[in-house]
């Protein structure tokens, strides 16, 4: 079932020339990992802003088309109800965090839900627990680093219980390795307690191995759609400006000198070199 | 900006620390009212030594008396300028009685500092927004309140980063007469107020985004209740104001110049 | 010539950031300088072009002392791009942006119409000489921020985390600009933690870890030491991590770049009698 869809939608922001989204049909499955990608100013953070109703309510502007978020129609619904269903997890982890301690961060957004205060504390303390900074729950988001900050930001979404999770770029602040550490986070969410997540990054190097289902945008417009593996093994998606994975790019060359290696392509280094060790084992 | 550094909390833990928010904050007052009523050395000596109990229960004698140094320029500049004043005044002669005078204001100064860094160097941020929110202020200014106090050392550093990017341009602030130094400033105000617009709009957006104004009843996580420790506090205030008041109505005063003479 | 001789730094508030550091980028060379966030990278840079005056130590550009000298003196050979174009953009055209450090250096309006040209066709910005920079997209803010540095044409440039938030084809055409940079004669130092960025250009490395220079050599041996990457809290390159995996196969480890990676498997696999 369908937990995300839009048809034909199309937005414009008050004052712009041009629509940022125009004629989006897409659909996302209940449980999946999805990876929305595309060059700079192709329309992914628009199309994110719509699926918990900052848009049209905080953006105002045009939209037109149809969209069902986790059975409600975040045109009609004020964001702070979408927020119940849909967590949002934005690309600057010091904007996104304004508490002076990090468990009241994470509770915030319960508080003003008015979740009894025993009901709060149990869905912090868990949240926390989930993203592994329990420890730090005292200390204020200024002093944690920028990989501890966009923790506090997930906990915080993650607290309300969302059935989605979107985070927009969480990690383009951050260094490799900082970086990897969150993905695996949103990944464990997704498996272990089945949260949709729609994840919008440019490094694919880091994130394709996690997808199920990976949609890359160009102009406002969704061209690519469908399974990673497929999808990322035809040579026109780079022509677009998306950064494929390494490992992938390598294969692509290999077969194409004629290499004999397996159909399915790989999108990690892991992935790779076991296909090559197989592929070239000494006879 | 040692002033400030007086002013700024450290989470540690400590008996005054955990003293409710709105008690410290009317001892303050009381303190506050006890150094108006009194011009006197005396006694506000009395006042300036009871903090010193405080200060180090809470373990921040360091931090205090930065905050003291901090207002060593002003208490100076209090004290020559009343000097002075009765210098001039008092037909060009310098009494002892005019010095004590002047120590004493001065002393009154330090005092209400004193007691107003041992506030805030004891009461996180955080407390001090629920004690205003449980004080019936509406949510949203006591969120504003915290909002300020966890930004303005970001905008602190976020000032310095631009003031860098500029001096890298070839800016130099210290050059030119009087306006060309203030437009010297222009370069680093814009960006500083177009990054501030554009963070609070995001700010905005996650505040949305995390339900902001769902519940016309919101709740809270932390809860001030008082302690055993918090009437305490409240007794010795009482007490303060008391003999305050019934010595400044019964009791005169003598100032040092006086009790030297005898 | 940078030359960076046992320099320690402590902030006002008393965190030690540098805590002897010696490093001499050499004129025309390309230097990457990696690390953590809060190894000590950007202080380091900083001292560059005097923005900050070592604590002990010294540092001398082209010969002289930067103590001894001011930023804007300085800052006309070592041209500083920061991270967050935001920082630095301020006026009501990109013209003007670009004019502003050109007439703090006081050079003729003359010239400076010549530059303000020159640099906007270097970065392809030429329509909107007269656009506000307020009103232009993240990558282009990114664009007319360099720009505004390159037109007083500085010797050396110095780029803070020049890929943060930066997709594929904006990286690409930043490293072809870098290479052009350099066939130019420039020298050009970038802070970064994109192990991929440099992974692609290969330049000279320097790793910093907790103020101090912890690795300093050519990026392909020190990108595939996974002991000292690891140390720094750097990860491998993709192509690397590859053959770190294939070493039963006999193959090198030191591969960082994704095509002769390509030329290294075939021979291996023409070797092992493939079809």
């Amino acid at each position: 079932m369908a937990i995300i869809e839009t048809k034909n939608l199309t937005y414009t922001y008050p004052g712009a020339a041009k629509p940022s989204i125009n004629d989006v049909s897409m659909k996302v499955e209940k449980g999946e990992f999805v990876l929305i990608t595309g060059p700079s100013g192709c329309g992914k953070t628009t199309l994110c802003r719509c699926f918990n109703g900052l848009i049209p309510h905080f953006y105002q502007g045009e939209i037109k088309g149809e969209i069902t978020v986790a059975g409600m129609n975040p045109t009609k619904h004020h964001t702070h109800e979408m927020a119940k269903s849909v967590g949002m997890v934005f690309q600057n982890p010091e904007n996104q965090l304004f508490a002076l301690s990090i468990e009241k961060d994470v509770a915030f957004g319960l508080e003003n839900l008015g979740v009894p205060r025993e009901e709060i504390r149990r869905r912090v303390d868990w949240a926390l627990m989930q993203t592994g900074i329990y420890d730090l729950r005292e200390r204020s988001p200024h002093e944690v680093s920028g990989g501890q900050q966009q923790r506090v930001a997930i906990a915080a979404v993650l607290a309300m219980k969302p059935e989605i999770i979107v985070l927009d770029e969480p990690t383009s602040f951050l260094d490799p390795l900082s970086a990897e550490k969150i993905f695996e986070v949103i990944h464990e969410l997704n498996r272990k307690l089945g949260i949709t997540v729609v994840l919008v990054e440019h490094r694919l190097d880091l994130t394709a191995k996690y997808a199920d289902h990976i949609i890359i945008m160009d102009e406002g417009k969704v061209c690519f759609d469908g399974n990673p593996r497929e999808i990322l093994s035809t040579e026109e998606t780079r022509l677009i400006g998306v950064g494929i994975p390494k490992a992938t790019l390598l294969y692509q060359l290999l077969r194409k000198e004629g290499i004999k290696l397996s159909d399915v392509t790989p999108l990690s280094s892991e992935e790779l070199a076991t296909l090559l060790l197989e592929a070239l084992k000494p006879q | 900006m040692s002033v400030f550094d007086g002013l700024k909390f450290r989470r540690v833990y400590s008996p005054i620390h955990n003293l409710d928010p709105r008690m410290k904050f009317i001892y303050v007052c009381a303190v506050f009212v006890a150094a108006i009523l009194f011009g006197e050395i005396l006694p506000l000596s009395a006042l300036f030594l009871m903090q010193i109990p405080f200060v180090l229960l809470a373990g921040v004698p360091k931090e205090w008396l930065r905050s003291l140094r901090g207002a060593a320029f002003l208490a100076t500049f209090i004290f020559l300028i009343n000097i002075a004043t009765s210098f001039f005044t008092s037909g060009y002669v310098l009494t002892a009685a005019a010095i004590e005078n002047a120590a004493a204001l001065t002393l009154r100064f330090i005092v209400l500092v004193e007691a107003f860094s041992v506030f805030f160097l004891t009461t996180s941020p955080d407390h001090l927004g629920l004690a205003l929110e449980q004080s019936r202020v509406p949510y949203e200014f006591a969120f504003a309140f915290t909002t300020a106090v966890r930004f303005v050392p970001v905008l602190a550093e976020e000032a310095n980063t631009i003031m860098d990017a500029q001096k890298a341009r070839g800016l130099e602030l210290e050059k030119g007469n009087f306006m060309k130094r203030i437009r010297n400033y222009i370069p680093i105000l814009i960006p500083l107020i177009v990054s501030a617009i554009r963070r609070s709009l995001e700010l905005a957006e996650a505040m949305e985004s995390r339900a902001w104004g769902a519940s016309k009843k919101r709740t809270n996580l932390y809860s001030l209740k008082l302690h055993r420790e918090d009437f305490a506090l409240l007794a010795i205030t009482v007490a303060v104001l008391v003999v305050a008041i019934y010595v400044r109505l019964y009791v005169p005063v003598p100032t040092l110049t006086q009790l030297l003479r005898l | 010539m940078i030359e960076v001789e046992n320099v320690h730094f402590t902030y006002p508030n008393g965190v030690e950031a540098l805590k002897g550091v010696s490093l001499t980028i050499r004129d025309g060379e390309f230097v990457a300088i990696m690390g953590q966030n809060g190894a000590g990278k950007t202080t380091l840079i900083k001292h560059f072009n005097g923005l900050l005056k070592p604590t002990k130590g010294t540092v001398r550009v082209d010969g002289v002392e930067t103590v001894k000298t001011s930023v804007a003196a300085l800052a006309r050979n070592v041209g500083f791009v920061f991270q967050n174009p935001d920082h630095q953009l301020f006026s009501e055209t990109v013209e003007e942006e670009i004019a502003f450090a050109l007439k703090n250096f006081g050079f003729d309006a003359e010239v400076i119409e010549k530059r303000i040209s020159w640099a906007l066709n270097l970065l392809g910005l030429e329509q909107y000489r007269k656009t506000s920079p307020f009103l232009l997209s993240g990558g282009e803010r990114k664009r007319v921020a360099l720009a505004s540095v390159l037109a007083w044409d500085p010797k050396t440039l110095v780029l803070d985390e020049p890929t943060i938030g930066q997709d594929y084809q904006q990286k690409e055409k930043l490293r072809q600009f870098i290479v052009q940079m350099q066939t130019q004669g420039k020298t050009v130092v970038v802070v970064t933690h994109d192990v991929e960025f440099v992974a692609e250009c290969n330049p000279r490395v320097v790793l910093m870890k907790d103020g101090k220079i912890v690795a300093d050599g050519e990026g392909r041996t020190i990108l595939t030491n996974p002991e000292i990457l690891a140390q720094s809290s750097v990860v491998l390159p993709q192509i690397t991590q590859i053959f770190m995996r294939l070493t039963p196969l006999g193959l090198p480890k030191d591969v960082i770049d994704v095509y002769e990676a390509k030329e290294i498997l075939l021979k291996c696999w023409r070797r092992s009698g493939g079809k």
